[in-house]
Parts: structure tokens; sequence; C-alpha cells
């Protein structure tokens, strides 16, 4: 154990009945880490952010946290701030309020829980709206008030359960810089629960990737993204695609293509992203070159998806990215022949 | 990486248990406090009933003697199949009308509709017998429309012809309430649908609107049943010799101290009201699932002919209430029933002064003040220890059952319990029989489970995650119920404690058994002044119940109003 390890699960597991929720997890994150619980609905993320919060009881496991015992503790005698998807704001209560209501029970005299108050607003970015109500808050603002008030009484951990998933899609890019940013600020260590793999990449210093109570995958958002540690990542955290392939005496067979591969022979799959097919540069003698035709192209903008068949693939379909102004120099459209490369070091064989 | 790993490949480990905090014994110190309340005055009443029904004469173990003998006497017989004919015609006959009136009220442009919908739910604001005693007047043997009722062959309405007609009258406010509720309940884009695909009126009524209230149809079918199964006021003023069981029960009880037997009755009471509580909580689980959250309300278009229509069939209900109304008011005022109509205050200073109502009133008010004070602070309080608080699940379940357990107790049972438990000279709790304080504590109970219903909808329509909150930034719970929980809920706790005054003033079953002289209310004087033959002075307190409950009413909505205006400014604030 790291000495500045700041949360620890140890073998944790949630029964519900006869359904398993979470089995065996272990994990440890560090003093000021912001980590994303990444994974598909029902895949136990949401629950293990409650039992770290106390507000679910774990069948079995321990949870230690700056260096505490903390398994049986209940919500009131943890360390942490809390922030929900539905804002949970106490609607008769003004912005004010709600922020300080932490603060009230601490017997915090009133001019410095005023102070404190106004400081908070400030930094979730809405001065002066410490005498609205909540329903007078548009969601983001609402959203940023119960961050506030999360963050009054300076909690050491921050758990935040997909805050950002009742917003819509401008909102929720905005709030999601502004966390971050906050947290950096901060330093506090952050848990945020997600299922949308984009926000967890791009605020996240550490991705914990889940499915059906179990960890898939820990590891930055880089690591997640390019070394997928299962076919489950690979096709969660961004697009990929999969291709039937055959290890046969130390090669790897893709349609007629052969690539270096060590390991015995089997039947395998293999991962693919699309940027990983490049276009261009393709010189003459480069190796793991193919024919395509193009079957369909998804207008995006500056970036097209463009679906592809091959012959050398084994009549597999790929789909590959190519920039829209790499399209109209070569004049390609949906028919059109092309040249694609793969490279050979970003292929995932699971 | 496979997630249904069998637990039992696992090494057997000892579930974790979290502590409790010391806010969370608060909590299921108070929790237990609701429990043993609603076991000492519910569940321990109800044992009594029971264990009545099983002893013999000298209190010893007879095992199902006593409802053997009952089976042969005929007498008896006679009268549980008379209750089950009335109540089914009852059904039959309020059913159709109510949804008629439902239909117009939520599926037409008819105007006047708060007017039409207020007229039918006054009734409800006096005691069901309102309505024997008004049908007395007009049908009676000195009644203004006698001889209309025997050109169409029944003799006299004494008997099953009045039960009936006063029983449709008692019942369908009810009904009505229900069927509106489940009318209004339906998905306007289904009939746009059906309009899409060139469906007719009448196909979309019996593909879309028929099936959609068909839970409503049924609730409100067996709320009808157990109503005129177990009402004991209507067939008490104007049942004649017609014997139902609720008539039986307080005779052989009250009449010929007969426990025993009294008991048996009461039991056969409670079946089909435990009956009509299995189905409507396996309906209304059914109900909820039909409409989504992302339905559209319907909005009938305006069509002349079938307005018209529904407007005339509305006006002839409203007139047989106003008629059934009317009558009690002008006969309560007429000095001399039927040879001097000269109105006068007779029968109301007859009532208040000489028969002494007047002490029956106070009493009422004060029931009905302490019912809707004490009920309300401990319906709010159980519902929301229930729906909020974590842990002492034991406990918890326990107190839901017997939230839910009194709208399957009919009050007649009810009160029959109340005797057996308290009128028991061993009891601790003896020292309440005959007060008060008991019949208040009767009330509560017997009107429990709506009370809770209406709390815990209010509290499930907050935040679940208010307490989470809370308890994360160290605040006890007690602090958030007291800031946020209460605050918010004001509007369900004025409308809690109306439903709890106005029906204290106007019960009779449950509290029939357990006055004394002392503690008579004005609902059983009532029924006393009836007995004595004093039918006007009947009639006038009877309306005077019904002004004292609309007046309240008023003073409810008022304090309603005022409590939005101090405590809800939040909800209008625009951004």
């Amino acid at each position: 154990m790291a000495h500045d390890t700041f949360l620890e699960l140890n073998h944790i597991r949630k029964e519900f009945g006869a359904f398993v929720a979470l089995n065996d997890i272990n994990l440890q994150i560090q003093k000021g880490e912001f980590v994303c619980f990444l994974g598909p609905s029902g895949c136990g993320k949401t629950t293990l952010l409650r039992i770290i919060a106390g507000l679910e009881v774990q069948t079995s496991g321990q949870v230690l946290q700056a260096g505490r015992d903390i398994s049986r503790l209940p919500p009131a005698l943890r360390d942490y701030g809390i922030v929900f998807q539905s804002y949970a704001l106490f609607p008769n209560l003004s912005v004010a309020d709600n922020v300080a209501y932490g603060l009230v029970n601490r017997k915090t005299p009133r001019a410095e829980i005023n102070q404190r108050v106004t400081e908070l607003v400030k930094l979730v970015g809405l001065p002066g709206s410490e005498g609205k109500y909540p329903s007078q808050l548009s969601g983001g603002q609402q959203q940023r008030i119960a961050l506030a008030r999360a963050l009054a009484t300076s909690p050491g951990l921050l758990l935040l359960d997909e805050p950002l998933s009742a917003l819509d899609a401008l909102e929720r890019l905005r709030l999601r810089q502004e966390i971050r940013a906050l947290q950096q600020k901060l330093g506090v260590t952050t848990i945020m629960v997600t299922h949308d793999q984009e926000e967890a990449l791009t605020v996240a210093d550490r991705i914990v990737v889940m499915n059906h109570g179990v960890i898939e995958q820990v590891g930055t958002p880089m690591e997640v993204y390019r070394e997928a540690a299962s076919p489950f990542v690979a096709d969660f955290v961004g697009k990929v695609n999969m291709l039937p392939g055959r290890v046969v005496g130390g090669q790897l067979h893709v349609g007629d293509l052969r690539l270096a591969h060590e390991g015995p022979d089997r039947e395998v799959k293999i991962y693919l992203r699309p940027e990983d097919v490049l276009a261009r540069p393709i010189n003459d003698g480069d190796e793991h070159v193919f024919d395509a035709t193009i079957e369909k192209i998804e207008f995006l903008g500056s970036y097209c998806h463009v679906h592809v068949n091959s012959p050398a693939l084994g009549g597999n379909k790929l789909t590959v990215y190519l920039s829209l102004n790499f399209l109209s120099e070569q004049s390609l459209a949906t028919g059109s022949m092309l040249k694609l490369r793969l490279l050979p070091e970003r292929i995932k064989v699971f | 990486m496979s997630a249904a790993m069998p637990a039992a490949s696992l090494p057997p480990v000892t579930v974790v248990r979290q502590d409790a905090h010391w806010t969370d014994r608060i909590a299921h110190i108070a929790l237990a406090v609701v429990a043993l309340a609603l076991v000492a005055f519910l569940a321990l009443p109800l044992a009594a009933i029971l264990r009545e029904a099983l002893q013999g004469k000298e209190g010893e173990f007879v095992w199902f003697d006593n409802f053997l003998s009952y089976a042969k006497t005929p007498a008896l017989l006679e009268s549980l199949w008379n209750s089950v004919w009335v109540s089914l015609l009852v059904t039959f006959i309020t059913l159709p009308l109510a949804f008629g009136f439902a239909y117009a009220l939520t599926r037409s442009c008819m105007p006047f509709k708060p007017l039409f919908r207020g007229i039918t739910l006054v009734p409800l604001l006096a005691p069901s017998l309102l309505a024997a005693i008004s049908l007395i007047y007009w049908f009676g043997n000195q009644g203004v429309l006698k001889s209309w009722m025997q050109a169409v062959g029944i003799s006299e309405i004494y008997g099953a012809p009045g039960i009936v007609v006063a029983e449709c009258f008692a019942v369908f406010p009810h009904a009505l309430m229900i069927l509106v509720t489940a009318l209004s309940l339906s998905d306007a884009r289904l009939y746009e649908a059906a309009d899409a695909m060139g469906t007719s009126g009448r196909r979309k009524f019996f593909t879309i609107t028929l099936p959609g209230a068909k839970y409503g149809l049924i609730s409100a079918a067996l709320v009808t049943f157990t109503l005129v199964m177990t009402d004991f006021g209507i067939p008490k003023v104007i049942g004649g010799n017609f014997n139902v069981l609720a008539t039986d029960v307080f005779k052989l009880v009250i009449g010929q101290q007969d426990f025993a037997r009294g008991s048996v009755v009461a039991i056969l009471l409670l079946a089909p009201a435990v009956l009509t509580f299995a189905v409507d909580k396996y309906v209304s689980k059914r109900q909820t699932a039909m409409l989504t959250a992302r339905a559209v309300p319907y909005r009938p278009k305006p069509s002349r002919g079938y307005d018209r229509l529904m407007t005339l069939y509305c006006c002839a209900i409203a007139f047989l209430v106003l008629a059934m109304l009317g009558m009690a008011i002008f006969a309560s005022l007429a000095s001399f029933w039927p040879y001097n109509l000269k109105p006068s205050l007779r029968h109301y200073t007859m009532g208040l002064v000489d028969a002494e109502v007047g002490v029956g009133f106070i009493n009422s008010l004060k029931m009905a003040a302490g019912t809707a004070v004490f009920g309300t602070l401990l319906v709010f309080c159980g519902a929301y220890l229930l729906e909020k608080t974590r842990g002492a699940d034991g406990l918890r379940g326990i107190v839901r059952f017997m939230a839910m357990l009194p709208m399957a107790v009919p009050g007649l049972v009810l009160g029959l319990g109340y005797i057996f438990f308290f009128n028991e000279p061993n009891n601790p709790l003896n020292f309440l029989y005959h007060t008060m304080t008991l019949l208040t504590l009767c009330t509560i109970v017997h009107f429990y489970t709506t009370g809770h219903l209406t709390a815990v909808t209010a509290l499930k329509a907050l935040d679940g995650e208010f307490e989470a909150v809370s308890a994360s930034l160290k605040v006890p719970f007690y602090k958030t119920f007291w800031r946020v929980t209460l605050p918010i809920s004001t509007p369900a706790l004025v409308d809690i404690a109306r439903y709890f005054f106005i029906n204290a003033m106007t019960t009779i079953s449950a509290v029939v058994f357990l006055y004394s002289p002392e503690t008579k209310v004005a609902s059983i004087a009532i029924l006393n002044l009836d007995e004595a033959g004093e039918t006007g002075a009947a009639a006038a307190m009877a309306v005077l119940i019904g002004i004292a409950s609309a007046i309240a009413t008023l003073l409810f909505m008022a304090l309603g109003w005022w409590v939005n205006k101090r405590t809800q400014a939040w909800r209008t604030s625009s951004r």
C-alpha cells in the first residue's frame, strides 16, 4: 500500500438477494486523484459509489479512507461531499441556505458562514445568486450550487453520481470542464460515476471500467483507450472494428493479410480502432496495405466515418476515419476504391 | 470476468452490518413508538375479536363451535343473504351511474364541471344516514311522494327498498372519486393513434377507454360493495324489520350481550373488506404500471350534441342529490311535518337543548379536532419514518402492514374490538374505556390508511437523496425533517387534517360501541333521536353536522391557501 493511498477498497462484494451486484472489487485511489467509474447501466458503478458513501452496505469487504477503516460507519460519520444526478437541492431553501446547510450545523459563526457561502458561489461561477431559490436556476446552475454545497464543509472526498446526466449537451461539456478545473484547484480526491466514455476520457486521471459487477480495467484514459485489457473495454471505450482472425505458426492471419504474432495456434478476435487504419501516407513497399471499396460515407463535419469493404480482409467490413479534405482531394465517393494500411502495433488480439 | 459466480463457491463470510448512528437510533425508537401505538389500538383489539369468536360462554376454547351455531341459526343466515344481495344491487346501480357522471366530468366539454362535482360530493359532509332520513320524508308513511312509490308497486320504503336507495346516494361520491381518478389517467396519444387509423367512437370506447378504466371500475365496485355491506347508520334508520349483518352485530352485542356470536358476525363483515383490500392492492400495482411519465393527458374536444346530453345527464343526477339534501334541510325547518310546514328552528332547539345534542355536538367538534391534530401528526411521522429513514427493517415491515390494515377493517368491527380489548378489567389501558381519548384514537385508526397513503404520496414526490445529502453534511435527519421535509409537505398535511376532521364529524360505525353518556357524539345522538321517533330533530342535527363540516372544509381550504402562501413561495417563483 503506497503511503499516499487515500481510499482503499478490499474485496468488496454486494449481493441483492441472489443477484451479485459487485464481485471482489479491489481498488486504491491516491490523494488528489480524479477517478471515474465508467460502465454501462447496471454494471454496479453507482452501487460501488454508494458503498463508499455508506448509503449502501456491502455484503462483505473493507473500505479504508485516510488509513481509517470506515466499512461499518454510517454516512454521517464518514468524510465526503456528494452530488447527485437529481441535484437534490432543498427547494424551499435559498441558494445561500442550501450552500450553508452543512455549515450551520457546525456552529460556525454567522459572519463566517456568509463569507464562506459568498466564496463558494463565486467559486462555482454564480456570484450574486445567494438569494434565489433553486427553481429560479437552470439545471446546470442548480448542479453548480449542489457542488458548492458538497464542497462547503471542505470534505476529504468528493463523490459525483452521474452529475451531468440530467443536463443538456452544451451545458454538460461546459460543466465537466469546470468540475475538472475546480478539482485541480482544490486538490480534492474525487470519484465520478458516469456511463459516458467521452466524459470519463476528458476529465479523469484514472478510469475504472466496470461491467457486470467486476472491474474490467483500471488505467489512465490513454491506457484504457490504447491498451484495452479486454474485448469489453475495447468495445465500450471509443469506437472499434472487430475482425475474426487466426494465429498460425507465429503469424496472425486476417483475411489475406499476415502480421507477426507470438503465441499458440488458435482462433482470435482482432480489435482495431478506426484511426489506426491509415489512408496516407502510404508509400510503395509499405507492409499491411490492402485495397478497399467505399460502401457508405457518414458525414460528421471535418471528419467522416467511412465504411469500407475489402476482399483482402475476407469480405469483412471496416470503419475508418478519413478527413473531409482527403476525401475531396482524392475525389472519393461511395463505390470508389482506395488503398489502406493497418498499424500492426495498434492491433489488440483477444 | 463472469459476474454470475455462484455464491456457494466463495468461503462463507460474515455479512457486513453498518453501525447505527445515534440519530438512526432516535428514528428507530420513534418508529417503535408508532408500531406500539398501532399494535395497541389496532392489532390487539382485532385479536380480541378473534379470541372472543373462538371462546364459549365460560371463556373456554371451543374451536369453531360459534361459527357452526351461527350457521344453524336461520334468522342470522337470512341477514347474511340480505346483506349480500343488497350490497350487490347497490353496486350494480351505482357503478354505471357514477361511471357516466365521471365520464361526463373527464371526457366532455360540459359546462359547470366544478359545480356538478361539488354538488355530488356534498353528501360526504354529512353522516350517511342523512340520505335515509330524507327518504323517509319523501316516501315514508307521511312522505310527500308515497303514492308515486306505491304506484310502481313498492308498498313501503322501510326495508330493502329504502336501504338500497339511501345507500346509492351514500356511496355515489365514493365511487365517483375513484372513477374520476381512473378516467383522468388516460393517454391522449392512444386516442390520437386511433383517430389516425380512423377508429369509430364506439370502438375507441371499448378498446381504449374501458380497458384503461378497468382497474378503477373494479376498485370502485369493491369499495361500493364493502361500504354498503358494513354500513350501520342507514339500515338502522330505514331498515325496519329488514335485518342485515351490520345491524345484527349491534343487536347481538348491545342488545343480547352475545359477544361470541357478535364476533362471528364481525368476522363475516371483515371478509369482504379483506378481499377488497387484497384485490385493490393487486389492482393499484397494475394501474401504476400502465401509465408512464410520458403520457399526454387527454383533452376532450367540444361536440354540441354529446356535451348537451352529458350536461342533461349530470343535471338529472345533481337534481336527485339536491332533492335528497334539500328535503332533509326543508324537513328540519318544518314546524310539524306534515301538518304545519311553516319554517321554524323548533327541531334545532329541541335537538340541541332538550335532547342535549348540544353537548354531543361539542364532543363531536372536540373529537374531530383531536383526530385532525393527533391523527395528522401520527400519520405523517409514521409515513416519514417509513419512507425516509434507514435500518430496523423488520419493524418497518410490520408498521407498513399495520398502516394499510385499517382500510380492510370496517368501523363496526374495529369498534367491537375496542370494547372487547379495552373493557377487559385486567387491561392496563382499561382506564381509557368510555373516554373521549379512546373515541379519538379509534377514529384515527379507523381512517389511518387514507391519511397514510396521502402522506406517502407526498413524501415519495420529494427527492429521495435529501436524507443522503444531509447525512453527508452531518446534519441529523430530524433537522432536515424540520427545515425541509415538513415545510414542503404542508399542503399534504392540511389535506390529511381535513380528511380526518370531516370523517370524525360524520362517523357512526366505529364509535357506536364506545361512547358513554358524557362522551356521546353528535352522529350517535342523531341515531338516538331517530330511534326515539324525533325524525325532525334527527334531520336537523344531521344538517347541522353537514354545515359544520362544510364550514370546516372552507376553513381548511383557507388554511391551505394561507399555508401555501407562507411556505410554498419557492414553488411559484419563475426564472
